[in-house]
C-alpha cells in the first residue's frame, strides 16, 4: 500500500479516528494490529521474516538480560569474599557468553538480510568470473522477493539488541511492545531508523486527543505529499527519459539529469519522512528527524551529518566506533605510529573504519557495484578533504574569506554538485556506463541543445516547468525560514485566517499540482527499494 | 587532570580546555579527534573506553573525560 494511494489515505483516516475513540490503554495494541494489517498488504508471506526478527530478538535480549542479572547477583553476594582478579575473570566469562548470544542474533538477522538481498548479486559476480575464465558453468538466480522495509527494520532491531548488550537500557519484557517497535507502520518502509529509548516513551504511553499534535501532524503530512507528488513525481518523468536513452541524452543532458535527480531524491525521501513523522505526530508519537536541510551543507562530512541522519548515526555508533577503537585496531595504530610516525598512526584506525563504513553504506543501499562504488567515492572525498584540511587552514589564514557570504555560497554549491554527481551512480545501469556518461559532459556538452527545444522533449510541458520553479521557490523559502525555528510553530502564532489559508493552499497545491493522471505514474518512494 | 588537558591540547592547541564544556555540542571534537583521543587515553591510563561510553556527556569537557576514565578504572 503506497503512502500516496487513496487506500492508504482511507486507512490513515480510519486509524486516526479509531485510535482516539478506543480506551487509551489499548492504543499501542491497536497500533500493532494496524501495523500488521499494513504489512499484510505487502504480502502475508513476508510475515515470517518480520516475526523471525521479532522472536529471535526478544528471546536473545531476554538471555542477555538474564546473564546480566546472574552476574550482578553473584557479585553482590560475594562482594566481601571475591578477589579483584576473580571478579574480573568472572565478568569476562559472563561477557563472553553474552557476546556469543549477541553474535547469534546478529548472524541470524543480518544473515537473513544478506541471503534475501545479496544472493543474486553474489551469483551474478560468480557468473561473471566463470565467463572470464571461459567456463560454461553458470549458476541460476534465486530471485528472492525482498520483504518490505527489511533493510530498515533489521537495522533498527539490531541497534536495539546491541544497546541491550551494552546495557544502555533493559530489554523490553512485553513481546508485543517489541513487535510494535519493529513494525510501527509509518516508519516500516523507509525509516527513520529509530532507537528504542527514543521511541518507547511516546509509543507506549496513553494519548489524549491533542489539537496541536493533530494539526501539526497533518500539516507535516501535507507538506510531505507536496514534496512527493508535486516535485518528486513530476521530476521522475524527466529523470526516467534522461536515463533511459543514453545515446540521445548526453553532455548537458547528463548535467540536467544530475540536477533533476538530486532534487527528485531529496523531495522524494524527505517527503516520505515528512509523511512518516506527521503520521506519528498525529498519533502523539515522537519520531527523530532524519534530515536537517542537507543542501545547505558546506562540506561533504557536514552533508552526511544532515542527510539520512538516523542511518549515519547507526553506522557511527554500531560500526565506525566499534571498529576504530577496538583493542586490535588500537594496537595496530600503535604499531603504525612506531613505524611510520604519529600522523599516519593516528589516521590509520579512522581511515580503516571509514572505508568499512562507506563500503557497508553503499552495500546497504543496494546489491550492485553502482552503490558500492558510490559509497567508496564518498569515502575517498571525505579522506581527501581530511588530508587537505591543513591546506584549507593555510588558505584561510592567508585570505580571510571564510566568513563572507559568497565564500559560504561557493561551499554550499560545491557540496551540492559534488554530492549530486556521486548520486548519479544510482541511475545508470552500471559503473562503466556512469563514467562514460560523465565523460560526455566534457566531450559533448552542447548547452545550446537545451534552448533549441531540448527541454520540451523530456515529458514535461511549460506548465510543468513553471510548477517546478514555483515549488522550488517554496521549498527554498521554507528551508530558509526553518533555520530560525519550526515553520509550523511560527505559523501557529499567526491569525487563524492565515493558518487556514496556508492549509487550504497546501491542500489545493497537492490536489491540483500533483503529478497525476495520464502520462503520470503513482510511483513508489525511492527509498522503499533499499 | 593536567595530563588529560595536555592530551586534548595536542589535538586542538587553540581551545581552552580548562573552561570549555561544549566540545561535542560546538563540534570542536569530531569523530577523528575522538578516536585519536581514545587511543591516547588508552596508552596513558591503560583503560579501554567502550563504544557505549562515546556520548556527548562524556566528551563535552576535559573534566567529564577525566571522570569517565576514573569511573572505568574503578569498574575494572
Amino acid at each position: 500500500m503506497l503512502f500516496t494511494s487513496y487506500h492508504f489515505i482511507l486507512f490513515l483516516v480510519l486509524v486516526f479516528v479509531i485510535y482516539y475513540l478506543i480506551p487509551k490503554k489499548f492504543q499501542w495494541m491497536f497500533l500493532l494490529f494496524v501495523s500488521y494489517v499494513f504489512y499484510s498488504f505487502a504480502g502475508i508471506k513476508y510475515f515470517v521474516y518480520i516475526l523471525a526478527t521479532t522472536l529471535s530478538t526478544y528471546i536473545i535480549s531476554g538471555k542477555l538480560n538474564k546473564l546480566q542479572v546472574i552476574q550482578s547477583n553473584f557479585l553482590k553476594e560475594n562482594k566481601e569474599t571475591i578477589s579483584k582478579e576473580d571478579r574480573k575473570a568472572y565478568k569476562a566469562t559472563i561477557k563472553l557468553k553474552r557476546w556469543k548470544w549477541l553474535l547469534l542474533c546478529l548472524i541470524l538477522n543480518f544473515g537473513l538480510l544478506g541471503v534475501l538481498k545479496y544472493t543474486d548479486f553474489m551469483i551474478s559476480n560468480l557468473n561473471s568470473i566463470f565467463r572470464m575464465v571461459n567456463t560454461k558453468e553458470q549458476i541460476s538466480f534465486f530471485r528472492f522477493a525482498l520483504p518490505m522495509g527489511i533493510s530498515f527494520y533489521i537495522f533498527q532491531t539490531m541497534g536495539y539488541i546491541i544497546d541491550v548488550y551494552r546495557e544502555k537500557y533493559p530489554p523490553e519484557k512485553n513481546i508485543f511492545k517489541l513487535a510494535l517497535f519493529i513494525s510501527f507502520f509509518p516508519q516500516l518502509i523507509q525509516g527513520p531508523i529509530s532507537r528504542f529509548d527514543d521511541l518507547k516513551e511516546t509509543m507506549f504511553e496513553e494519548h489524549a486527543y491533542s489539537h496541536r499534535n493533530v494539526s501539526f501532524g497533518i500539516q507535516r503530512i501535507l507538506w510531505g505529499f507536496f514534496k512527493k507528488l508535486v516535485i518528486a513525481d513530476r521530476l521522475l518523468i524527466a529523470v526516467n527519459i534522461l536515463k533511459g536513452n543514453l545515446e540521445d541524452y548526453q553532455g548537458i543532458y547528463v548535467v540536467l539529469l544530475i540536477f533533476f535527480y538530486a532534487i527528485e531524491l531529496y523531495a522524494d525521501f524527505t517527503g516520505g519522512i515528512d509523511i512518516t513523522i506527521g503520521i506519528a505526530q498525529v498519533l502523539g508519537i515522537r519520531v527523530k528527524e532524519n534530515f536537517e536541510r542537507p543542501f545547505f551543507s558546506k562540506s561533504i562530512t557536514e552533508y552526511w551529518r544532515r542527510w539520512h541522519i538516523t542511518l549515519g548515526t547507526w553506522f557511527k555508533e554500531y560500526l565506525f566506533y566499534p571498529i576504530s577503537i577496538c583493542k586490535p585496531m588500537l594496537n595496530l595504530s600503535k604499531a603504525c605510529r612506531a613505524r611510520f610516525g604519529d600522523q599516519i598512526g593516528k589516521r590509520f584506525p579512522v581511515y580503516i573504519a571509514t572505508i568499512v563504513v562507506w563500503f557497508t553504506t553503499g552495500f546497504w543501499h543496494g546489491a550492485s557495484w553502482n552503490f558500492i562504488v558510490w559509497g567508496l567515492l564518498n569515502c575517498l572525498v571525505i579522506i581527501i578533504s581530511q588530508e587537505c584540511s591543513p591546506l584549507y587552514a593555510k588558505f584561510h589564514a592567508r585570505f580571510h574569506v571564510g566568513h563572507t557570504f559568497y565564500y559560504r555560497l561557493f561551499q554550499i554549491l560545491r557540496t551540492f554538485w559534488l554530492m549530486s554527481f556521486l548520486r548519479t551512480f544510482d541511475l545508470y545501469r552500471n559503473v562503466g556506463t556512469t563514467f562514460r556518461m560523465f565523460g560526455t559532459i566534457v566531450t559533448k556538452l552542447n548547452i545550446n541543445v537545451l534552448f533549441q527545444g531540448g527541454l520540451m522533449k523530456l515529458g514535461l510541458t511549460l506548465s510543468d516547468y513553471l510548477i517546478l520553479l514555483f515549488s522550488g521557490v517554496v521549498l527554498l523559502t521554507v528551508s530558509l525560514v526553518q533555520r530560525s525555528g519550526s515553520v509550523r510553530v511560527k505559523l501557529a502564532a499567526k491569525p487563524m485566517v492565515v493558518i487556514y489559508a496556508t492549509y487550504f493552499a497546501l491542500f489545493l497545491s497537492v490536489l491540483l499540482l500533483g503529478a497525476y493522471g495520464i502520462g503520470y505514474d503513482a510511483s513508489q518512494f525511492i527509498y522503499n527499494q533499499f | 587532570m593536567d595530563r588529560m588537558i595536555e592530551i586534548l591540547k595536542g589535538l586542538h592547541p587553540e581551545v581552552d580546555f580548562e573552561s570549555c564544556n561544549t566540545l561535542i555540542e560546538n563540534k570542536i571534537l569530531d569523530s577523528f579527534d575522538i578516536v585519536s583521543l581514545i587511543s591516547e587515553i588508552s596508552d596513558e591510563y591503560d583503560v579501554v573506553i567502550p563504544a557505549v561510553e562515546i556520548i556527548p556527556e562524556n566528551f563535552n569537557s576535559a573534566k567529564a573525560l577525566y571522570e569517565l576514565v576514573e569511573r572505568l578504572l574503578e569498574d575494572e
